[in-house]
């Protein structure tokens, strides 16, 4: 048995049963970080210090017989724009290099409630914009199953960590897909729940309307686990809902009866690797097998989603970037500084990568003057046409199932230079961000070139439950999740 | 020529919560420099604005008291402008669904009534504070952001205004408002009530508005007044030169009494617009109007003009008592005390309470003659004169016991008895023949000397109308 | 569609980002290239739909308007590239 290969719910029963210490997980851990590291490049930083401390604290609780929370022990990794007290978080830019937050996000103090141990914050594209990890400022983050591919994005550095076994679960963010594309490319399981369902207090923003934190984890069991601590209503942020969180833990295990499978056509046609077509095929065909129904449909306003998206997701994040200037916080230009407007663009200029900048363009040409109608109130409207299709859908069935991606892991480099087809690997995951809809992506077979195929399951707002146990049952009928990459 | 000047202005109020819109720092003014600020109101990385309930609902207030339309659904959006007053690069403020539109405020101005409409009332943050270091050569600026995100209402009218008196009233009327129902304090001097002003000429007779220009940075009414002053010199100057009014914005400079250019409209601002993700949506129901409308008392104009009914005040009189709601409702207290006085309590508040209240730079509500004691006081003036009425009123504020305790405690009252006064009487002017003498000659004066005589042995208690009386018939039975 | 230099140097002064010749050069494609991709929106008849601007249904949220104590000032102010007294300094800001 290698202890860092166990799932994060099987390492919490070990060490709640003293059959190993907390501290022993984590030094663990490390060891295997330090030699493997080097090669994935899955961390912007890490804190051994401050995971050793926290370990022992637990230990100490367990062998006075206190009570431990519910993600006792548990190494946890969590994506570099989100927000930790005393720990840096750069969101993989210059802009905020040396920017350490005074306070953590709701999700992280959650966490630490429930006696998580946090041991590093992991690589990302610049602001979580990219689908590759190639857009960090400080370097690129490889898929541990083919090292020459990228791991996804935008949450490379936490799929690729999970999949290393450098972590045991992780945090994520997801805005068009980077918790479900970088799972689906790693193998791992990636859950993007109800916009609403986890409160955003203290990610950074990207795209307001359309982030949500989710989790990338070795299995369903351990996705409903952090789950279950990090969902729940926040009064520090407007969009948080009041909505009662089930108990998801004891929900995936329930029986499915009745299922009924929604299959898109429109995820299905052009564009799609025939190998992941196969692929999810025949997922589809072990849930049949299962009793399920499958339902054809069609969500005929998604071919729209792309476009849709690259119009909101960067009008919000232009202005939700504005505040990078160097006044209060984070990089400040060390030229002449003779007048304010060119502080701001030179700090702008040296702060941001490329992509950023794209964006912040890009939504900022959307927004201006003449162009609002034509644009913004469009893409809004295409918007709720989206979420029509997905209400009548969802009046025939319990879930969608689809590929997560059209295609699997690229080459680092390969698509870096054509922005609209690096845009198209998030064709498939972005209707749910537009929707607010949870998805969750899980393995399903592999390429013959060994490269993991993921599968989305999305459900109605707050039906985390139902596809978590939808998600649950395939699990069960296979062994794709328990794969590992050859990195021994 | 003849020009019509046009005017519309905007008003910036801001309201008067313990708390900011979005977080919980303190709105207090004056501390020391960011020393009310958290992540929020700072725009650190991923915090999130909540709304403050009391704003919303004091922005929804004054928008019923200025007769808007009430927009059933109102939202959030962001301004997008970069200045380093403004944390977020944005404001959060109201542009495509304001709290209310199309009100207005009725005043009267020279004795005619005229209505300006609003166009819109909305609630936004407010900006932090820069600070310009005194010495010219100084190359930084400074910035506090204590102020930033204190909830800020905004005031649009339409440009209904045509001269400066009504400018005057306006603003007047308008602060009188938001004190009236209570959501500002309006304090100018802290920056709480500020005005910009948009100003343009056109011929008399003419429908179409000239070139419009814009002037910022306008904190007290006398800045206002003196700005358009300047403006319609100016421009007029212009247009009788057959040159064209620049559209612009223009910034008023206090010290130096004029306004230059700060942008043109070329340069002017592309505030990209778009609605705020950060925050949900708001449906105000019918019955929420109701409600607000239920709290908003009675406004100065109407309660003047039931002041003047009611209590037959002059509209002079009952213009200073409805000014400030507090001296108002001060007013009506004593009435309700002593129904049978509005007119002398009336004065004893215009001439006594005020000229108190502004030497000790009081507000009413904190003055220690209540409307119980100063009624008292005038109860019982016809006992003790109006001369000692006075003191005791003095006596009131130092001690602050009740004019009773005060005239009982110094033996005060008035003395009203004709056969004592007559004693008196004879006595001074056997003491003071010369005097008797002067007035048997005419010099009429010599009264006054006799009756000062008097109220000197009697302590100023002698009722100086029965003595003057007495003095009268005594010395004209002498000289006969 | 079709930008042209001038349009994404506006762009690019409105975003507050100082953009090399290069820069404006390949922006210039790439925005061109994404602009004209989006234009497909304009395939669908859109008269009469409501705009979506928020992911959640939710509404009237508020908090109630109680004072909390502020950060210490001194961490605020070690997050800043630049302070003096208190404050934070900046460029000299003409008005
Ligand atoms: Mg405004
Ligand atoms: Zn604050």
């Amino acid at each position: 048995m290698i202890l860092r290969e166990l799932s994060a719910n099987s390492i919490k029963e070990k060490i709640i049963k003293r059959e190993i210490t907390a501290q022993e997980v984590v030094e663990d851990l490390f060891k295997w970080i330090g030699l493997k590291e080097s090669l994935i490049k899955a961390y912007i930083s890490l804190d051994k210090e401050g995971a050793l401390l926290k370990a022992k604290e637990i230990d100490e609780k367990l062998n006075n017989g206190g009570r431990v929370g519910l993600l006792a022990g548990i190494p946890v990794a969590i994506k570099d724009n989100i927000c930790t007290w005393g720990m840096k978080t750069t969101c993989a830019s210059k802009i905020l290099e040396n920017f350490t937050p005074p306070y953590d996000a709701f999700v992280v103090k959650r966490i630490k409630e429930e006696d998580a141990i946090i041991i590093g914050k992991t690589n990302l594209d610049e602001f979580a914009m990219g689908s590759s990890n190639e857009n960090s400022a400080f370097h690129v983050t490889r898929n541990p199953w083919n090292t020459d591919c990228i791991p996804g994005g935008s949450g490379g550095g936490s799929a690729a960590a999970v999949t290393a076994d450098m972590a045991f679960m992780a945090l994520g963010s997801d805005t068009g897909g980077s918790v479900r594309q970088p799972s689906s490319f790693c193998g791992n399981v990636g859950c993007k729940p109800t916009y609403g369902r986890v409160s955003r207090y203290g990610l950074v923003a990207f795209a307001s309307s359309l982030d949500q934190i989710g989790s990338i984890t070795k299995d369903v069991s351990d996705a409903a686990l952090l789950l279950q601590v990090v969902s729940g209503h926040d009064c520090h942020d407007s969009t948080s809902a009041n909505v009662e969180v089930p108990d998801y833990i004891a929900g995936i295990n329930s029986v499915n009866n009745n299922l009924r499978i929604g299959v898109p056509k429109e995820f299905f046609g052009e564009g799609l690797n025939p190998e992941i077509e196969s692929a999810v095929k025949n997922a589809l065909g072990i849930y049949k097998k299962n009793g399920a129904e499958l339902i054809d449909l069609s969500l005929p306003h998604c071919g729209y989603a792309l476009a849709t998206y690259y119009i909101i997701a960067t009008a919000e994040a232009s202005s939700n970037l504005a505040r990078y200037d160097g006044v209060r916080y984070g990089h400040r230009s060390q030229l002449s500084e003779d007048n304010i407007i060119d502080m701001y663009s030179r700090v702008r200029a040296e702060g941001f990568g490329s992509e950023v900048k794209r964006r912040v363009l890009l939504g900022n040409y959307v927004l201006s003057a003449g162009f609002y109608d034509a644009y913004y109130i469009k893409a809004s409207k295409v918007r709720n046409l989206i979420k029509s299709d997905f209400e009548d859908a969802f009046s025939k069935v319990d879930c969608i199932i689809s590929p997560t991606c059209p295609s699997p892991a690229f080459k680092i480099g390969e698509k870096i230079t054509d922005p609209l087809e690096m845009y198209l690997s998030d064709i498939y995951t972005i209707p749910a961000n537009l929707v607010g809809i949870p998805g969750i992506s899980i393995p399903c077979g592999f390429t013959t070139t060994g490269l993991p195929i993921g599968m989305q399951l999305m459900g109605k707002h707050f039906e985390e439950e139902k596809i978590l146990r939808i998600a649950k049952l395939f699990e069960n009928e296979t062994d794709f999740h328990l794969k590992k990459p050859g990195l021994k | 020529m003849k020009y019509e000047v046009v005017i519309g202005l905007e008003t910036h109020a801001e309201l008067d919560t313990e708390s900011k819109l979005f977080c919980g720092c303190s709105t207090k003014f004056g501390s020391e420099p960011n020393t009310q600020t958290c992540p929020v109101c700072l725009g650190l990385p991923g915090v999130l604005p909540v709304m403050n309930k009391k704003a919303f609902e004091y922005s929804l207030k004054a928008a019923v008291a200025l007769y808007c339309e009430i927009n059933q659904f109102t939202n959030f959006d962001r301004k997008s402008y970069y200045y380093p007053d403004l944390p977020k690069n944005y404001q959060t403020s109201q542009n495509y669904f304001n709290i209310g539109n199309n009100g207005y405020v009725d005043m009267v101005v020279a004795g005619k009534e005229k209505r300006i409409s609003i166009h819109n009332v909305h609630l936004e943050e407010e900006a932090g504070k820069l600070i310009h270091p005194e010495s010219s050569d100084a190359n930084y600026s400074l910035v506090d952001f204590n102020r930033a995100g204190v909830p800020l209402l905004e005031i649009v009218t339409q440009p209904d205004m045509r001269s400066i008196e009504e400018v005057e009233s306006y603003m007047q009327t308008l602060r009188n408002i938001l004190l009236y129902i209570g959501v500002s304090d309006c304090k100018m001097q802290e920056g709480s009530l500020r005005f910009e002003a948009s100003i343009s000429l056109r011929e008399q007779g003419s429908a179409i508005y000239g070139n419009r220009v814009e002037i910022k940075n306008l904190n007290s009414m006398k800045a206002v007044s003196k700005v358009l002053t300047y403006e319609i010199s100016r421009q007029s100057e212009l247009l009788d030169k057959g040159e064209d009014v620049l559209m612009e914005t223009r910034l008023w400079d206090d010290v130096n009494s004029s306004s230059r250019r700060m942008r043109s409209k070329e340069e002017s601002h592309d505030y990209r617009y778009f609605p705020e993700p950060d925050l949900v949506p708001f449906w105000i129901k019918q019955e929420w109007i109701d409600e607000t409308m239920a709290t908003i008392p009675e406004l100065a104009v109407s309660k003047r003009q039931r002041f003047v009914k009611e209590y037959s005040l002059s509209d002079y009189d009952a213009g200073i008592l409805t000014d400030d709601k507090l001296l108002a409702d001060y007013f009506e207290e004593c009435v309700g005390l002593s129904q049978d006085s509005p007119k002398e309590l009336s004065n004893w508040i215009i001439n006594d309470v005020l000229r108190e209240l502004k030497e000790r730079k009081l507000n009413v509500q904190h003055f220690v003659i209540s409307p119980k004691m100063l009624t008292e006081l005038v109860k019982i003036k016809p006992t003790i004169g109006s001369s000692i009425a006075k003191e005791v009123f003095v006596e009131m504020i130092n001690t602050g016991k009740s004019a009773h305790a005060i005239v009982k405690e110094k033996d005060l009252v008035q003395i009203d008895d004709t056969s004592e006064l007559n004693e008196i009487v004879i006595k001074v002017i056997g003491d003071n023949p010369k005097a008797a003498e002067d007035y048997g000659q005419g010099k009429k004066n010599a009264l006054a000397f006799l009756i000062g005589q008097t109220m000197k042995i009697t302590k100023g208690k002698a009722n100086p109308k029965i003595l003057t009386e007495l003095f009268k018939q005594r010395l004209s039975s002498i000289s006969q | 569609m079709d930008i042209g230099i001038k349009q994404i140097e506006q762009v690019a002064r409105l975003s507050r980002i100082k953009l090399t010749d290069e820069e404006k050069g390949f922006f210039r494609e790439q925005l061109t290239d994404i602009l004209s991709y989006v234009e497909k929106l304009n395939e669908l008849d859109t008269d009469g739909v409501q705009p979506m601007a928020y992911a959640t249904s939710l509404k009237n949220v508020f908090r109630e308007d109680h004072q909390e104590s502020s950060f210490p000032r001194q961490q605020i102010l070690e997050l800043s590239p630049s302070s003096a007294n208190g404050f934070f300094k900046v460029p000299k800001v003409l008005e």
